[in-house]
């Protein structure tokens, strides 16, 4: 027999990013254990527009944990209580019957609310577009053997790669930094061979991105590791730092900074 | 109508090259005068669009999603196949060229697939060279592994992200076209309707999804590359957000919708649980690797402790059946064994509407031959992914998995070139139907997007624009008006019909009708039963719809209003389509057409072809138009795996 719950939820609405939002209050019933937490809020919705009234806007798109559309924060954590899982893999079972629940957007400046917990996220594009990238035309790739990289590099890079772009690194931040999606963008290609001719200017460009977007300074909280649903290791902001300012010492110096 | 393949004839390994040298080119100072369109951001769209992009052409491209990087392609698990022979195990081209077409059961073009097999090679490089981060040996040489269909080791794989990996890095590429200024990027805009001038691709209608505007984009050529219409059956391993809008409107403009009831099942998903249900996962395919399959022997057993099961009182129904292949073999034949079990009252877990719908996928031999660790490296993520699922811990208790729908091989007719029928439509992708046959094989549909998006389109959209003649469009182009004023006039419709239920209500419905009648197995009362309940359906959508709110703001009902109505026009041609071929091949099983031992049985005699459906009107039958398929190279065989 499956374990239903009722659960109350406090429900940020805002209409667009012009107006001013406020908590709602709805009441989710019969929710079956089993269900997962959009879920939920598809039964939510499915009620509301019942009744003829506007259901609540979230993203959301593969609900398997890896395109990193959807994202709230629940009761004051970032993709609710359960470690290293997103919001669409978050399972009922976690919660208990009679539950009061808080549902807000990411809050960050530099992601402004675009509708109820929908936020707009494409700041993230543009600081791969100042460099999170490799320079390679299609076609002009050697044979994939030719560079052997050590497993460890490898996996290093593939830890770093794991992220998912959500931006709950974001809205657990304090001072909503975007240090750990920077670093773990960053880190990724720069530990990999076919990375390290773009290393420097890479580092800098993203971070001169990243701050020009308005997103605040680390100060090690480690609050984004906690919220990571991909647990993406703070060492990889440690690691930006240095490169950050070896990339900065390499611009003082005109030689090698020639065509940096 | 007469279909022309354009397929290069001669001896096959020469093909793609003598015909890529007979294609005409774009001069390099020539390129930014043309504008291309490239609808979707995945695998196929990213990389064309980037690649355009760097060749020099003004590309537009589009998405629904937020960011490019959230195209579905981002949920693939297990790898990418290419014939690099790396492992040294007899693997090459004209191998994972049979392979693939043997493994679409006989139903694709051999020169489609030949060529595939050929550029798979090249896509690895490029992949590495952008800096995907693919698994290594010690050595720090590329690892690989084995897949479905396949005796050799040709699988390339980034932990069980491979699809992630492979996107990031055409997202990468295409964000440095953005910075660039080659590629205008649209994200949150959807495509509402195709615009055709003197009988060619012109333009696109668009929805910003965020202020709800309406608005033509136009362009010298059209590229849909927007994926698979699984979601027709509402509950499915895509994404919610995928759609068969794009390819739908363009086929009501006249585009041949190509093989629609080639669906593919995925044997190795989590079970249904209950019946709030909003999609499935699934596992990858890599998990029957280590992973073996079974049941009870005995139906009084199904309720049990899977532990509490003697190994003498199991039925590894794959090993037994298919010795050779055993829990490798394709993914159709692995789902219908599935369903057979469950069936017979030998399925496991929880009941759900009236049956147990499970079959047991264990671990406890590989954990014992290759330790935990060495099971946790190859597997790790998905073992968590299905403990949060199901709450079940892997690593101790079998996995419980069922088949889901979860790839769609038909979709618009292509010619080799990738061109629809209408004159500059290019689809790539999984929205064409050009490569997989009747049944796609583990670890090709990741092929196959970045084959045409990095390596094909790229030359035959180039050979399109050298070709066809110059002209202009703008937005006051009475056949541009007329789209946009189309477009504005059905969301009105859908606003308006003032009903009582939502569209996840018609949804639901019309999933049910699909999976029941037009799922794993088919039958004639069940097709004819679908297209009876289908337009009655249909009718009452527009009929009780209920759509909150307004056209101008970000509004997720109308979005959903006019995708389901789309899909419901979708299922009714996909039953018929299952119909007509009174045969069973690869991913379509009629029942009345199988062997004795259960296996589908084709028709060669005729049904060796593409059938392509052209529209007629919502309410007209739509016309059938055959392209007959030859086999110079793989000989039809009956598929044999055992």
């Amino acid at each position: 027999m499956q374990k239903t719950m009722n659960l109350v939820l406090h429900v940020w609405r805002q209409a667009n990013s012009e107006s001013a939002g406020e908590f709602k209050r709805y009441e989710a019933k019969d929710v079956s254990e089993h269900s997962s937490f959009l879920e939920m809020l598809d039964q939510v919705n499915e009620r509301l527009i019942e009744a003829g009234e506007e259901p609540i806007a979230f993203d959301h798109d593969c609900r398997e944990g890896i395109c990193g559309a959807c994202g709230m924060v629940i009761n004051g954590q970032a993709h609710g209580p359960q470690k290293a899982t997103t919001t669409c893999q978050l399972h009922m079972r976690q919660f208990d019957d009679g539950d009061e629940l808080w549902l807000e957007p990411w809050r960050a400046q530099a992601f402004p609310v675009v509708k109820d917990l929908i936020v707009d996220r494409s700041a993230f594009d543009r600081i791969i577009q100042a460099g999170g990238y490799v320079s390679v035309r299609t076609g002009s790739a050697q044979d994939a053997n030719m560079i052997p990289i050590p497993k460890p590099d490898a996996d290093l890079a593939m830890d770093a790669a794991a992220c998912i772009g959500c931006g709950a690194c974001v809205a657990a931040c304090p001072n909503a930094a975007a240090m750990l999606f920077t670093a773990a963008k960053a880190n990724h290609l720069n530990l990999l061979p076919q990375g390290a001719p773009e290393a420097d200017r890479r580092v800098r460009n993203m971070v001169a991105q990243m701050e020009a977007e308005g997103f605040g300074h680390c100060t090690n909280h480690f609050e984004c590791m906690e919220a990571c649903p991909k647990q993406i290791d703070v060492d990889f902001i440690a690691r930006l730092n240095r490169q950050f300012l070896k990339a900065g010492l390499v611009a003082r110096d005109r030689l090698a900074s020639r065509g940096k | 109508m007469e279909l022309i393949s354009s397929a290069p004839t001669g001896p096959i390994e020469t093909r793609w090259e003598r015909h890529r040298f007979e294609m005409k080119l774009v001069n390099p100072a020539n390129r930014r005068k043309y504008t291309v369109i490239v609808v979707g951001t995945g695998l196929a769209g990213a990389s064309l669009a980037a690649s355009l992009g760097e060749a020099g052409y003004k590309v537009k491209a589009f998405c629904y999603q937020d960011s490019a990087r959230r195209a579905h392609s981002i949920a693939a698990q297990g790898g990418i196949n290419a014939a690099k022979n790396y492992q040294n195990d007899g693997d090459s081209v004209y191998r994972l060229f049979y392979d693939t077409v043997k493994g679409g059961d006989f139903r694709s073009r051999e020169s489609n697939v030949y060529r595939l097999a050929e550029v798979s090679s090249d896509i690895i490089d490029q992949c590495v060279a952008q800096g995907v981060p693919f698994a290594r040996e010690y050595g720090g040489l590329l690892a690989n592994r084995s897949f479905g269909g396949a005796q050799v080791s040709r699988t390339f794989y980034a932990r069980g992200q491979t699809g992630q990996q492979l996107l990031l890095g055409a997202y990468q590429a295409l964000q440095r076209q953005v910075s660039l200024g080659t590629v205008e990027l649209h994200e949150r805009t959807e495509m509402l309707e195709l615009i055709l001038v003197d009988g060619r691709a012109r333009g696109i209608v668009v929805r910003d999804m965020v202020t709800g505007e309406v608005s033509s984009e136009l362009a010298d050529v059209v590229v849909l590359c927007t994926g698979g219409y699984g979601n027709v059956f509402f509950l499915s391993t895509n994404a919610k957000g995928c759609n068969v809008t794009a390819t739908w409107r363009a086929h009501r403009k006249g585009a041949l919708f190509a093989n629609p009831c080639y669906t593919q099942i995925h044997p190795t998903c989590i079970p249904v649980s209950g019946e709030a249900q909003s999609k499935l996962t699934l596992m990858s395919e890599s998990l029957r690797n280590d992973g073996r399959v079974w049941v009870p022997k005995d139906k009084d057993d199904v309720g049990k402790d899977p532990s509490s099961i003697a190994e003498a009182q199991r039925d590894y129904y794959l090993e037994r059946l298919y010795p050779s292949f055993g829990n490798l073999v394709p993914r159709d034949i692995a789902s219908r064994r599935a369903k057979d079990m469950c069936d017979e009252g030998r399925g496991v877990g929880p009941e759900v509407g009236g049956q147990r719908r499970g079959v047991y996928l264990d671990f406890a031999d590989a954990i014992e031959r290759l330790g935990k660790s060495v099971v946790a490296e190859r597997y790790g993520n998905l073992f968590e992914m299905y403990q949060r699922i199901t709450g079940d811990d892997p690593y101790d208790t079998p996995m419980r998995i069922y088949p889901a729908i979860h790839y769609t091989m038909g979709g618009l007719w292509v010619d080799y070139n990738l061109m629809s029928n209408i004159d500059g439509l290019f689809v790539g992708g999984e929205a064409n139907f050009s490569d997989h046959g009747a049944n796609r094989l583990g670890a090709s549909a990741l092929m196959q997007g970045l084959a045409d998006g990095y390596f094909v389109l790229p030359y035959t959209i180039a050979n399109y624009l050298a070709r066809a003649s110059k002209s202009e469009v703008k937005s006051s182009t009475p056949e541009v008006k007329e789209a946009v004023k189309s477009v504005k006039k059905r969301m009105k419709q859908l606003l308006e019909i003032g009903g009582t239920k939502s569209p996840d209500w018609f949804h639901r419905r019309l999933g049910h009708l699909m999976w029941d009648n037009c799922g794993m197995a088919r039958s004639r009362a069940g097709l004819e039963r679908a297209l009876e309940e289908i337009p009655k359906l249909r009718a009452q959508f527009w009929k009780d719809l209920r759509v909150t709110g307004s056209g101008s703001e970000l509004n997720q009902v109308l979005e959903r209003a006019g995708r389901v109505a789309d899909f419901l026009e979708l299922g009714e041609l996909m039953c018929r389509d299952a119909l007509h071929r009174e045969e069973s091949c690869g991913g379509h099983f009629r029942e009345e057409h199988q062997t004795e031992e259960g296996e589908a049985k084709r028709d060669d005699e005729r049904f060796a072809y593409v059938a392509a459906w052209q529209y007629t009107g919502s309410e007209s039958e739509p016309v059938l138009h055959k392209e007959a398929l030859q086999f110079e190279y793989v000989k039809p065989t009956q598929r044999s795996y055992k």
